[in-house]
């Protein structure tokens, strides 16, 4: 099979490297080659963070480039529009509609862009927007926005969802399983 | 056993097989995890050393010791520790000596973008350079055999995206060889000038046949395909070129950058209608072609100027731009900043305030650099604020000792600040130093140090007395600040500056990251007495915005370190119950 790429964006300690690390696992359970890229240092404190995960039967580079994510999970909504120039043709967006302001809106060098959603759509992107941190807290956690967010992609995906759970009981710390299952369960039905 | 690792763990996982028994380092992105990861196994020594130099050193006792050895470093910790990088290279070793150094192309998290490689030829040592972690496993488990075999310290070069990309590897079996016995051997180890003009020559022998074995050994390899295109190429680059063309073009995969294979390399390109060479960094694998009469074509078209990527490599052959949409309206960046609650901030506002002149270091407090608080004047390399400030000070008009602060992390001032320090003292200058005593390595992810009272492994250690410390360099007056009370930081700061002597202020405060740390209820602006004066974002605090014309404090984000608070003059910052 050729390489699906997918882009987990968003900001530093929202928890997009467990979200990443979960996703690879479970594809290399599924018998896939795959990659996985992040870059630490720096961009944990409060900045934007970007991880690729790309797999398939034989996977070469670790990066994704413009026009080539089949799929960016984002984290919160600004950071979906930073990144969508990565996304291929037909490519579509799960979003969480959290804002979070960065620095210069924040200090007012900058605005926070209204509209971005609307006008993604507009140009032809598959937007799946989701209250992810509403969905998270009902199931106990707001930092179970990871795991919403992966519900959503697990809905567009041929994997069993038991695959899904197996792999959130071999990431998650084990008073936290029962959480996280229920914020799969919520965000995929949400 | 297959598993994703990251390179970083792939390498420990390599060192771990390949039986070490010895690991010190000095932390910093992107090669902090090989030492983190080889920590948490029990049947071996590791730990973090002060500096990249002390960790060299001790790697290499324990090398003359027996035991198969490591340190792990980025690209400018090679810098520290080259002195004794280049002699090791004439005295070799005992047990296997690996030096593993990870490269920042792109600078993702430092201050320059030094091509490690040039180390390698200068040091006269073999050095090689893996392209994915089951290479970055294997190369590293083989760089114990080529030290023991060729008497020589081997260099492991990784780069960020090889270092923290995960791809599937293979495991086996840790074997640990037998100790080795130690001999005294003066003519081998200590390089006087009559022992070491006898090792010279045997250092460029060790080079000659170094240069045989890259002719044909598994680090190098070609993989043939098209002959129109032929690529020279190595590490995270063989990557892209891959993903790009695919079997379409002629390969040649250096997996050994120094020394180079010149026979293959010609071979190759005798092959091939149109040589490239696509590294990342300097034209290192070029300069070899054209010394060897080839004209290949390389950094004209490929940039000595951060890193690739299969789109870099695309667009340097024309080939087309995949279609992609894009938001009309530009995304307002988000640059990393000092977190809710860091202690640093304070000390920064109040040295903002007072317009005082900053000379930096490095770690999170680079941060400081950045608006409002724009208070970093230079930032150099580690320990360069303490050291810098005393010529500052010295060379500067009188009036500049009442003016400038050297500013320093706990860690980066054990690194290397104390020797700083020691020539103030001992030169007298009249130098301001502040320590910014978070009790932890901050930056590069909480990493123990001296002065945390902690080793690697988290168990109780040596801990050092920083008071005592500067007493004992000399430094009369010493003072201690809580950077979350900003009237002391303030006082203290203004005595001390005023001081005609040398002064150290130790700004003291945990990272509020650390999870023994307690944060407090978030507070709460009063939007009927802010006035929107907007004293409270001078802070640069990740938690404070303005919402509505008023300030206001997201609750998700506070923790209550209530510094906000001491500058709002309408009191209308407080806790919860109390609005």
């Amino acid at each position: 099979m050729n390489t699906t790429s997918i882009m987990i964006v968003g900001v530093g300690g929202q928890g997009s490297l467990l979200a990443s690390k979960l996703l690879g696992a479970l594809l290399v359970d599924e018998g896939y080659d795959v990659k996985v890229s992040e870059v630490h240092g720096m961009s944990q404190r409060g900045g934007s963070v970007v991880t690729y995960v790309r797999f398939g039967d034989k996977v070469c580079s670790p990066l994704i480039e413009e026009g080539e994510a089949d799929f960016i999970l984002s984290f919160e909504k600004l950071e979906a529009a930073r990144w969508a120039s990565c996304l291929k043709k037909g490519g579509t967006i799960i979003v969480n509609t959290q804002e979070i302001d960065p620095m210069p809106v924040i200090t007012g060098a900058a605005e926070y862009p209204s509209g971005i959603l609307e006008e993604l759509k507009n140009k032809g992107v598959n937007i799946d927007a989701v209250d992810a941190l509403s969905i998270a807290e009902q199931a106990g956690s707001a930092k179970a926005v990871n795991i919403v967010l992966l519900a959503r992609f697990a809905k567009r995906f041929t994997i069993p969802v038991e695959s899904w759970e197996t792999a959130i009981a071999n990431t998650v710390a084990p008073k936290f399983i029962d959480m996280n299952r229920k914020a799969f369960e919520l965000g995929y039905n949400a | 056993m297959k598993k994703l690792m990251i390179g970083n763990e792939a390498v420990a996982e390599g060192l771990y097989e390949g039986g070490i028994g010895f690991i010190s380092s000095y932390p910093g992105t992107p090669s902090t995890e090989i030492t983190e990861f080889l920590a948490k196994r029990d049947d071996l020594h590791s730990e973090w050393a002060p500096n990249e130099k002390v960790a060299m050193e001790a790697a290499f006792g324990a090398s003359l010791a027996g035991v198969r050895s490591a340190c792990a470093m980025k690209h400018v910790g090679l810098n520290v520790s080259a002195d004794p990088l280049f002699t090791m290279s004439y005295t070799g070793i005992s047990a296997g000596l690996v030096v593993c150094v990870a490269d920042d192309p792109a600078m993702h998290s430092s201050q320059n973008e030094q091509d490690s490689r040039h180390y390698a030829i200068a040091a006269k040592l073999p050095m090689l350079e893996p392209s994915d972690s089951q290479e970055a496993l294997e190369f590293s488990k083989a760089a114990f055999e080529l030290s023991e075999k060729y008497d020589t310290p081997v260099l492991l070069r990784m780069c960020t995206r090889v270092s923290h990309s995960q791809s599937i590897v293979e495991t086996s079996e840790r074997v640990v060889p037998e100790r080795k016995t130690y001999v005294k051997n003066s003519p081998k180890y200590v390089m006087m000038p009559g022992y070491a003009k006898k090792k010279h020559p045997l250092v460029e022998a060790r080079t000659a046949k170094l240069a045989e074995l890259a002719e044909d050994c598994p680090f190098n390899r070609i993989e043939w395909g098209g002959l129109e295109t032929g690529i020279i190429t190595s590490g995270t680059s063989y990557q892209y070129v891959k993903e790009v063309f695919g079997d379409s073009v002629s390969v040649l995969k250096i997996g050994m950058p120094n020394p180079l294979p010149s026979r293959l390399i010609k071979e190759f390109a005798a092959h091939v209608k149109t040589l490239y060479v696509i590294e990342e960094l300097d034209p290192v694998i070029e300069d070899h072609c054209r010394k060897l009469g080839l004209s290949p074509i390389g950094k004209e078209k490929f940039s000595p100027i951060g890193e690739f990527s299969q789109k870099t490599i695309a667009q340097a052959f024309g080939l087309p731009a995949k279609p992609s949409v894009s938001a009309d309206s530009a995304a307002p960046a988000r640059p990393p900043v000092m977190c809710s609650g860091c202690p640093h901030r304070g000390m920064f506002y109040v040295l903002a305030k007072n317009k005082i002149t900053v000379l930096g270091d490095i770690g999170c407090y680079t941060l400081g650099a950045q608006a409002p608080l724009d208070s970093v004047d230079y930032t150099l390399c580690m320990g360069a604020s303490v050291s810098g400030i005393h010529g500052f000070v010295t060379a500067s008009e009188k009036d500049a000792a009442g003016k400038t602060v050297a500013i320093i992390g706990d860690s980066t001032f054990m690194h290397s600040g104390v020797t700083g320090l020691i020539n103030i003292a001992y030169n007298g200058s009249n130098s301001t130093v502040i320590i910014l005593d978070n009790s932890i390595t901050g930056m590069t992810g909480h990493q123990q140090n001296p002065t945390t009272g902690y080793n690697i492994k988290g168990d109780p250690a040596g801990k050092v007395d920083l008071e005592a410390l500067c007493r004992s360099i000399g430094i009369r007056r010493v003072r201690v600040a809580d950077p979350y009370d900003l009237k002391q930081c303030e006082d203290i700061l203004k005595e001390e500056l005023a001081a005609e002597e040398p002064s150290v202020i130790i700004s003291r405060r945990p990272c509020v990251l650390l999870k023994y740390v307690k944060t407090r209820p978030p507070l709460v602006v009063d939007t009927d007495k802010c006035r929107a004066c907007k004293k409270c974002m001078k802070l640069g605090c990740p938690s404070i915005s303005m919402k509505d014309g008023k300030a206001h404090i997201d609750k998700t984000l506070c923790v209550g370190c209530e510094v906000c608070g001491q500058l709002c003059p309408f009191e209308a910052i407080g806790k919860e119950e109390t609005k």
